[in-house]
């Protein structure tokens, strides 16, 4: 009898069938079956609340006990003594199990266990956001006593305490089940809140000097109002990028949503499924609204994708959606400012104007990458048919020559490759230019339980430090300043394929051996673009071991977007531009002609902007400070002859724009995300609106060039899709040519490069609106080794200032142990931390450190 | 029956725990001949002297050592449990106060016949002085070439490792004390895996009672033959029984297994003078009380068992007269609620439920449902908590209402307790109060 998890996302292998008898059904059930899932496979529901089929037995809360008798060595089955936990068993064969169905045993003992719940828990449930989904209270109802027959004093708890400021927890109505904590300790690996004293004063919490009566200076009182999280003993916050998922397992109510508490009542909700639009995962959710507006989100189920988790992120910002400066009407520039318009008017208009950028040179297309699989195919279209043109590039972002030739290779066209089932199982990843926890949230789950679990991936990643999320994955680090992926990867396929290293690849005595194994898989990010040369190598390194390649955007549009070739190189289906019998596939598809000429890319595009070789743009969901230098893209547009900006919301683009059409956000519209893995991702409207989604828009806009997009509805956008989706193309794909190998720059006195990535939670538009959300974001830091702390003269603490000509960032200084040398690490886009922007510089390029304000007493260190 | 001192032999003597008094009295003859020996073949001679566990349950102590899987090449452990905390038990604490180095003894003869090179001493964290005098004594037996490297010229090595645990009786309990070992939160682990399979740092570890390993020397020393010799067919041997309470001389009285309670109070000097026995217990305060019916009940794991309790750790805790069931039973059951560990909901919830009922009644408060909900309560708890603490904290409500129902009534009755507590004392007391309030709620941090 061994006890396991049952674990619906592994793929079928053949199973041994174990046949037993519940409540006098004899039933077969896959070997290691716990008893209370092989129940649910007959039918019968066994209470619980410690139970959760994706954490680790518990056997907590004793409410699932059974009446069990096992067949002893002679066959004879003998009853057990003492009811069992039917959540710890595993069913054997000849066992016999009584439920409470037909076992006046386990119903007097769940009954009993019920009362003892129930007796200092508060009842009350007409507050409790949970009261009308609560398994506590459903439970009560069907497995419990009528009435208690307590009468003396509850226990009580001051309520309540702030874990971080998104997750707030009332312990008087915890049951300690510890499924929050052991979702913590399993799933996401983060000490955000463990278990606390002892016998009936134990308690979930976090660190907490007043709760747990350290010696010391009190922090404040038990009870202090939603704020920031108090440092642990290590000096670390608080917090989790996977909270949110403690709410919706807690089987009571004491873990709340800040955002969501005393705001609803489950069954005024009306619930749609949908899918998370942060991240390029595709993350199924749940959006429960109430007249029109969004309350909250949840994980939906999924077990190939996300399984029941989903990110702080995914669950928490989507008040963007429904802020203040909602774009609802069209609008039109006269006399410099921006004035509502009909449909009609703004339409007209821009099509004239657009028709004379044409002819003023052309119309640069920047859709952004946010968009749904419809929209990506009806700019592609709409850009190649009605404005004649292959000057379009989805990627708003450091992007290269190389990358465009990479994605036409090998993520163009190529269907489902790699999936999170394989990353669990698969012997080792390779993580280059991605930091999974803060660029693909669930793909870090789903990582981090093959290195922890049975599969025990070896995960590596070439980056600059070894980052919490790698450590959590029991990673290796492969230290890599940024630019210099490729030494790393060209090494390696040196090594693993067999031969001799070029002399100035970096040495290591880290054995990487089991990512020559079968089924082991190279994970790109978008960052590569930033790395001359590390594309190709990535290549290089997958064709010499067999390893599995998949690319890891950031934007839950991008991989949909390679599809439908918003790229200038690149026609959908990765059918090469340059390849006429690839032209003509597509020309018979859309049944016209396309432009022969490969286009510009970002840069190119916003270039010719300035210097007037373009006309216009046509601008989709593009932040221009998120392109590596907003300044010149600001330029771009605020010089250019003619801009439309299709956008959700105000923004630099709207500002600049001379006619501005209001696009739905994704809970307005149907549509379909291609996640990273090439799996469709379709989701239907959420709320009743009248907001138009993008392929729409740009459809009716093209019958003013008397070009039908065939993308009127999702129906139509979706048979539009197909005509070039049909077939794949077999044509020769764009060949990867390595990018020209930046020169290794020459550090100066008080240099440093510069290494950069987005985190998960930042100052993104996307979360604005989540005040709650905020709170838990990580605080901007310098991290750089102690070797280059000292060479500024600075100490772990201390205020630095990261500067280039352009500007300046001052952040506390971090010193990270293991990082490379020479390499000064900042957040892109935090708040008071904004890169691009201020420092006009990307990663790979050269800043100036300089001490602001050192720290003088050294054991105040921040936040690492 | 008469006294087999054996473990207690040189407790009298001057400087009792030194490693010379130990020598001296022949002490580390069982190593020198276990070392001579084929490990198995001390597992074998454990197995014949019928030896049993001495920490309460009983269970087979060579058997125990037989379960550890073959030798894989990783390192497998021994784990002596001395947080000894039960109310009433106090046999292994002075043990190794008066004299350490049978224990210490055993550990090295034990350890050689599991094959284990590193054994962990768990004490009672409370326990200072013992700690003190185990680390002492750890070091002598260093010095004297007992532990570290090269054993006595045989090649074997063994390092111990004495842990002073926070305060938690739940660490007695087997992996319990394992988790807390490994610097986590003390708390009962699921089994399987069991710790013989998977144990401490998830390797084969054998977890043995202080009494249990301390007897081992002797077993070496003398034979399995010659342990057998003493106690009954199935509870064979010496073993320590800790008289405590209403008795005129308390304190440890080693005896073959299976003599009475009414032979030992002979040795003892009987129940105070003046008065007479109305109940004790046989293993602590876990162990169902017994009455005088029972004092002719042979005191071995078998008999006890028949008579409706447990022999446990044979924590005979005498009570005259003078005291109150109602009074003595909600004072165990104050500590039960104190030491749940909380893991579980029967023990967390049901020990503070029972913890205000029974205060209520001995207030005078109590309701004549009152009585069958602690029964009710305690059919609850027993047998559906995840380990025996749950099951532990029924067995004296269930068998002092069983025994002694009329009083319990009689405190509901009458609207308080009918007893002088200042009676039972066994020096000057004054109750500081009658009716103690309806417990306060239990507000965060409260205790």
């Amino acid at each position: 009898m061994t006890v396991t998890t049952n674990n619906p996302s592994t793929e079928a292998a053949p199973v041994e069938l174990v046949t037993f008898t519940i409540d006098g059904t004899e039933i077969s059930v896959p070997k290691g079956t716990l008893i209370i899932r092989a129940a649910e496979q007959a039918g019968i529901q066994i209470p619980r609340f410690c139970d959760h089929p994706l954490l680790a037995p518990a056997g907590a809360c004793r409410q699932c006990l059974v009446e069990v008798s096992m067949p002893d060595r002679e066959g004879n089955v003998r009853p057990m003594p003492k009811p069992q936990a039917s959540c710890t068993m595993t069913v054997a064969p000849g066992m016999i199990v009584k439920t409470q169905h037909t076992s006046a045993v386990a119903d007097k003992a769940q009954q009993g266990v019920m009362e003892l719940l129930l007796m200092n828990h508060p009842l009350d449930c007409p507050v409790c956001d949970k009261g009308g989904e609560c398994p506590l209270q459903n439970q009560a109802m069907s497995n419990g006593r009528p009435d208690s027959r307590f009468t003396d004093v509850k226990r009580t708890f001051p309520k309540p305490i702030a874990l971080s400021t998104q997750i707030l927890l009332d312990r008087e109505r915890c049951v300690l089940c510890q499924r929050c904590t052991r979702f913590s300790e399993e799933i996401a690996g983060d000490a955000f809140i463990a278990l606390q004293d002892r016998g009936a004063h134990q308690q979930i919490g976090r660190f907490d000097e007043g709760v747990l009566g350290f010696a010391g200076e009190p922090v404040g009182p038990v009870d202090r109002p939603v704020g920031e999280a108090t440092n642990d003993t290590s000096g670390r916050p608080f917090s989790s990028y996977y909270s949110g998922n403690t709410v919706q397992i807690c089987p009571v109510g004491a873990l709340t949503g800040a955002g969501y508490r005393f705001r609803g009542r489950p069954f005024d909700l009306v619930s749609t499924e949908s899918i998370a639009e942060h991240d390029s995962c595709g993350s199924a959710i749940r959006i429960d609204h109430r007249r029109g507006q969004v309350l909250r989100r949840l994980s939906g189920e999924d077990p190939v994708v996300n399984e029941e988790w989903i990110t702080d992120k995914d669950r928490f910002a989507f008040t963007w959606q429904s802020s203040a400066d909602r774009i609802t009407t069209p609008l039109v520039r006269e006399n410099g400012e921006l004035r509502p318009a009909s449909w009609v008017e703004a339409l007209e208009i821009a099509a004239a104007g657009l028709t004379q950028a044409r002819q003023d040179g052309g119309v640069g297309v920047l859709p952004g990458g946010r968009l749904t699989v419809e929209d990506a195919f009806a700019w592609s279209r709409f850009a190649r048919t009605a404005l004649g043109t292959n000057d379009v590039d989805q990627r708003s972002r450091v992007h290269s020559a190389e990358e465009a030739a990479f994605l036409a290779h090998v993520v163009a066209g190529s269907g489902v490759g790699v999936t999170f089932g394989d990353l669990e199982q698969a012997p080792a990843v390779l993580l280059v230019g991605l930091e999974a926890e803060e660029e693909a949230g669930i793909t870090f789950l789903r990582l981090r339980k093959g290195a922890t679990g049975k599969a025990g991936t070896k995960v590596f990643a070439v980056a600059p430090y070894a980052t919490r999320g790698l450590t959590r994955m029991n990673g290796t680090l492969l230290p890599a300043a940024p630019g210099t992926e490729a030494e790393w990867l060209t090494s390696l396929t040196t090594t693993l394929g067999g031969g001799l290293s070029p002399a100035d690849a970096p040495t290591s005595d880290i054995d990487t051996s089991a990512l020559a194994q079968p089924g082991a898989v190279i994970l790109v990010g978008e960052r590569l673009a930033g790395s001359p040369g590390a594309y190709a190598a990535a290549l290089g390194l997958a064709e010499a071991t067999g390893a599995r390649l998949a690319w890891i955007p950031r934007r839950a549009g991008e991989r949909g977007g390679v599809e439908a070739g918003l790229l200038p190189g690149l026609l959908p289906g990765g059918r090469p531009v340059a390849d006429a019998a690839a032209r003509a596939e597509v020309a018979q598809a859309w049944g016209t002609e396309v432009p022969e000429t490969p286009g510009r890319d970002t840069a190119g595009i916003l270039a010719a902007l300035a210097d007037g070789t373009l006309g216009g743009a046509v601008v989709g969901g593009v932040e221009l400070a998120d392109l590596p230098d907003p300044a010149a893209a600001r330029a771009a547009l605020d010089a250019a002859g003619f801009v439309v900006s299709l956008e959700v919301r105000a923004s630099e683009v709207t500002e600049r724009a001379d006619i501005v059409l209001p696009v739905a956000p994704p809970v307005e519209r149907a549509g379909s995300y291609w996640n990273w893995e090439g799996r469709v991702r379709s989701f239907g409207a959420a709320l009743e609106s009248s907001a138009l989604p993008d392929h729409r828009v740009l459809h009716v806009l093209a019958q003013h060039f008397d070009v039908d997009l065939q993308a009127a509805s999702p129906t139509d956008a979706h048979l539009s899709i197909a005509v070039t989706q049909r077939s794949a193309w077999a044509g020769d794909r764009l060949a990867v040519e390595a990018g020209a190998p930046a020169e290794p720059p020459t550090i100066g006195p008080g240099q440093a490069v510069l290494a950069t990535w987005r985190l998960q939670l930042d100052a993104g538009r996307g979360q604005d609106g989540e005040q709650f959300l905020a709170g838990t974001a990580k605080r901007p830091v310098a991290r750089m080794s102690a070797a280059t702390a000292a060479g500024f003269g600075a100490a772990d603490g201390d205020r630095v200032t990261v500067s280039t000509q352009r500007g300046a960032i001052e952040a506390p200084a971090v010193v990270t142990d293991g990082m490379v040398d020479g390499v000064v690490w900042l957040p892109l886009n935090s708040a008071g931390c904004r890169v691009h922007d201020t420092l006009g510089a990307a990663a790979g390029d050269l800043v100036t450190v300089t001490v602001a304000v050192a720290v003088a007493d050294r054991s105040e260190g921040t936040a690492r | 029956m008469t006294l087999t001192p054996v473990l207690t032999d040189t407790w009298d003597k001057d400087r009792s725990w030194r490693l010379a008094t130990y020598e001296r009295a022949g002490g580390y003859a069982g190593l020198k001949k276990a070392l001579k020996t084929e490990p198995a073949d001390l597992v074998q001679a454990v197995k014949d002297s019928g030896l049993r566990g001495r920490g309460g349950a009983g269970f087979p102590t060579g058997m125990k050592w037989g379960f550890l899987p073959p030798p894989d090449g990783g390192p497998r452990y021994l784990v002596v449990n001395a947080d000894e905390s039960e109310p009433g038990t106090c046999k292994d604490i002075p043990l190794m106060l008066a004299s350490p180095q049978h224990l210490i003894e055993g550990v090295a003869i034990t350890s050689y016949a599991i094959g284990c090179d590193h054994a962990f001493i768990y004490v009672r964290g409370e326990v200072l002085h013992v700690y003190r005098r185990l680390l002492n004594a750890v070091e002598e037996a260093y010095r004297a070439g007992y532990l570290g490297k090269n054993i006595l010229g045989s090649g074997y090595d063994l390092d111990v490792t004495v842990h002073a645990g926070a305060g938690a009786y739940i660490c007695g309990e087997e992996t319990a004390l394992l988790d807390s070992l490994e610097g986590l939160r003390g708390q009962p682990r699921l089994k399987p895996p069991f710790p013989a399979v998977a144990g401490l740092y998830a390797r084969p570890t054998v977890v043995n009672n202080v009494e249990s390993i301390a007897s081992v020397p002797a077993i070496v020393a003398k034979g399995a033959d010659w342990f057998s010799s003493m106690g009954t067919e199935k509870s064979q041997g010496h073993g320590l029984f800790s008289l405590s309470g209403h008795v005129t001389k308390p304190g440890q009285y080693e005896a073959p297994l299976g003599i009475t309670l009414r032979e030992l109070l002979d040795l003892a000097g009987g129940v105070r003078q003046g008065h007479e026995l109305k109940f004790w217990t046989p293993g602590g305060s876990s162990t169902p009380i017994f009455t005088a019916e029972h004092l002719d009940v042979p005191l071995d794991y078998e008999s006890v068992g028949a008579a409706g309790s447990m022999l446990g750790t044979r924590a005979l805790q005498i009570f005259d007269e003078t005291v109150c069931v109602v009074r003595a039973v909600s004072r165990w059951t104050d500590f039960y609620a104190h030491e749940s560990c909380g893991k579980c909901t029967p023990c967390r919830e049901g020990t503070y439920w029972l913890k205000q009922v029974l205060h209520r009644i001995e207030a005078g408060e109590g309701q004549d449902s009152d009585l069958d909900l602690l029964l009710d309560l305690c059919d609850n708890i027993l047998g559906r908590a995840f380990c025996a603490l749950g099951d532990g904290a029924t067995s004296p409500i269930t068998s002092s209402v069983q025994l002694f129902r009329e009083e319990y009534q009689a405190h509901i009755d009458g609207h308080g307790c009918p007893f002088d507590p200042s009676a039972s004392a066994l020096f000057a007391y004054t109750p500081k109060t009658r009716t103690p309030g309806a417990l306060a709620g239990a507000g965060a941090g409260g205790h």
